[in-house]
């Protein structure tokens, strides 16, 4: 094959059960996610987004179908597929730099020059000293990203990450999170229900439908780096996929006043 | 500072307002005449006594034996509760295995152990160690076990993601996580150990200030009595102020 793909997904059923109820989360996925791309996955809630980027990140396990990343089957996590979560997950005890040596590998455990450097990469060095607590919450999901990175992973996966942050931190880390792509070329998926920020990250966005979860449509945006918010191609991107959202019939409503 | 000075004062009279309320009515009482010195001592018997005490080494002597005792029955108290708390939270065979003995043993208040004590160890500082020991090792257990249980398992995602070594996971996940609620069970502890050797005391004892206790109703003498009490209350609450103060100082993060 001409593109490398790190992430390979094929037939992949996920079925919940809890003994009383089968709830089909995902069903009959295909997705290839090529080396060094940005990937963004939309949808309503319930659709299953999360649950496949946790499939593919190895927390959930018992699927139907394959899912291969990095050529391997996944069935457990890593520190190859880092993993970003909403909440930002760092040990309230532990302060900034201990939180990021905490998740580093045995032989990497006394490197304060990677810790230091990733920490440079956030913006956060004046902060290595500091406890979760004092921090906000845009900074405390800097420091995931850079306890993340400093791991060295093939592939960092985005559990909504910037869902719980308001409206500028959020545009901040974004336009943080491309320059780290930029830098890192590091393959990136993103979960998200904001379809401004799909489009505005994603390279491909994959928008997912829910009951069963199904990929329903993958687009190509092509805004290229660095990226407008306001340009014409951006805009033309959002309203495509706003359309698969709101029904056509929805969409006039404001011409008819 | 001098700010913080005067909020300082304010703050010292409302806290002070209410003991001296209660000397004044004792006081009153005695000046109207309505106290007898069997039944309760004025306050200058009282402080009659107290310089007694002090002075022939009683005071030291029995306040000493008991605070030995609970310290010796606590730290017993709290390494047994430590690591069986530990071993029921990490190995779900071990906490079904030991599940229903430590249920009913739990109940068992420590006063009822008493007469058993006495019957295994006699009236010795051993039957007392063991009576403080049972009193002070279920709060400390159960709140080790609830601790690790509450940590959110979000962190243990985190650590398989990380790909955390076992004794990482316990040394920086299990022990501080379980920190705050062990603190809390030390602190209930130790008022139970607190509450046992007194207890522990009044039923078998020549020194102690359970002791005290016992003693000055036999002799009815009230004014050893409350000194007994007052002694019990002002060293309980020297011994948490300083289990909180250790709180502040190993629990930074909350």
């Amino acid at each position: 094959m001409a593109v490398n793909n790190i992430v390979e997904i094929k037939h992949l059923t996920k079925i919940f059960d809890d003994g009383k109820n089968n709830v089909k989360a995902l069903e009959d996925i295909e997705l290839e996610i090529s080396e060094g791309s940005f990937t963004s996955i939309i949808g309503g809630s319930g659709c299953g987004k999360s649950t496949m980027l946790r499939i593919i990140g190895g927390l959930e396990n018992n699927y139907q179908g394959d899912v291969i990343v990095n050529g391997e089957k996944v069935n457990s996590p890593s520190r190859e597929k880092g993993f970003i979560f909403q909440d930002h997950r760092l040990l309230p005890w532990l302060t900034v730099k201990e939180n990021i040596r905490f998740s580093l590998p045995k032989e990497q455990k006394k490197n304060d020059e990677l810790i230091k450097k990733y920490l440079a990469l956030v913006g956060l060095s004046e902060f290595e000293n500091a406890l979760p607590k004092q921090l906000s919450g845009g900074m405390a999901q800097r420091v995931a990203i850079a306890r993340a990175l400093a791991n060295k992973p093939k592939i960092l996966l985005l559990d909504e990450p910037f869902g719980a942050l308001d409206a500028i931190t959020k545009v901040n880390l974004q336009e943080e999170l491309l320059k780290i792509w930029q830098k890192e070329k590091i393959t990136m998926i993103i979960v998200t229900h904001d379809i401004d920020e799909a489009v505005y990250l994603g390279e491909n966005v994959v928008v997912m439908t829910p009951r069963p979860g199904r990929i329903k449509q993958i687009y190509k945006t092509d805004l290229g780096t660095p990226r407008l918010r306001t340009g014409v191609q951006f805009t033309k991107a959002r309203d495509e996929i706003y359309k698969e959202f709101f029904k056509e019939a929805e969409v006039p409503f404001s011409y008819n006043i | 500072m001098e700010e913080k000075n005067k909020k300082g004062i304010g703050y010292l009279l409302l806290y002070i307002t209410l003991p001296v309320i209660i000397l004044i009515v004792w006081e009153g009482f005695n000046q109207a005449g309505e106290l007898k010195p069997y039944t309760m001592p004025s306050l200058a018997k009282l402080f009659e006594t107290t310089v007694e005490y002090a002075n022939n080494g009683q005071l030291f002597e029995n306040i000493s034996v008991s605070v030995l005792l609970v310290l010796e029955g606590f730290f017993l108290a709290l390494a047994t509760a430590l690591i069986i708390g530990m071993l029921v939270s990490l190995f779900p065979k071990f906490d079904i295995f030991t599940d229903l003995v430590i249920q009913i043993l739990k109940p068992i208040p420590p006063i009822a152990w008493i007469p058993l004590a006495i019957l295994w160890f006699g009236i010795g500082q051993e039957s007392k160690i063991f009576i403080i020991f049972i009193g002070a090792v279920f709060p400390i257990f159960l709140n080790t076990v609830d601790g690790v249980k509450t940590i959110d398992k979000k962190y243990f995602e985190l650590a398989k993601v990380y790909e955390i070594p076992r004794s990482q996971l316990i040394k920086n996940i299990v022990i501080p996580g379980a920190l705050p609620s062990i603190m809390t069970g030390i602190r209930v502890g130790l008022g139970n150990a607190w509450v046992s050797v007194v207890a522990a005391e009044m039923i078998g004892a020549t020194k102690g200030v359970g002791y005290m206790l016992s003693n000055g109703r036999s002799l009815s003498r009230p004014d050893i009595v409350i000194l007994g009490m007052l002694l019990v209350g002002i060293f309980g609450k020297i011994m948490d102020d300083i289990l909180k103060f250790l709180r502040r100082k190993v629990i930074t993060w909350l």
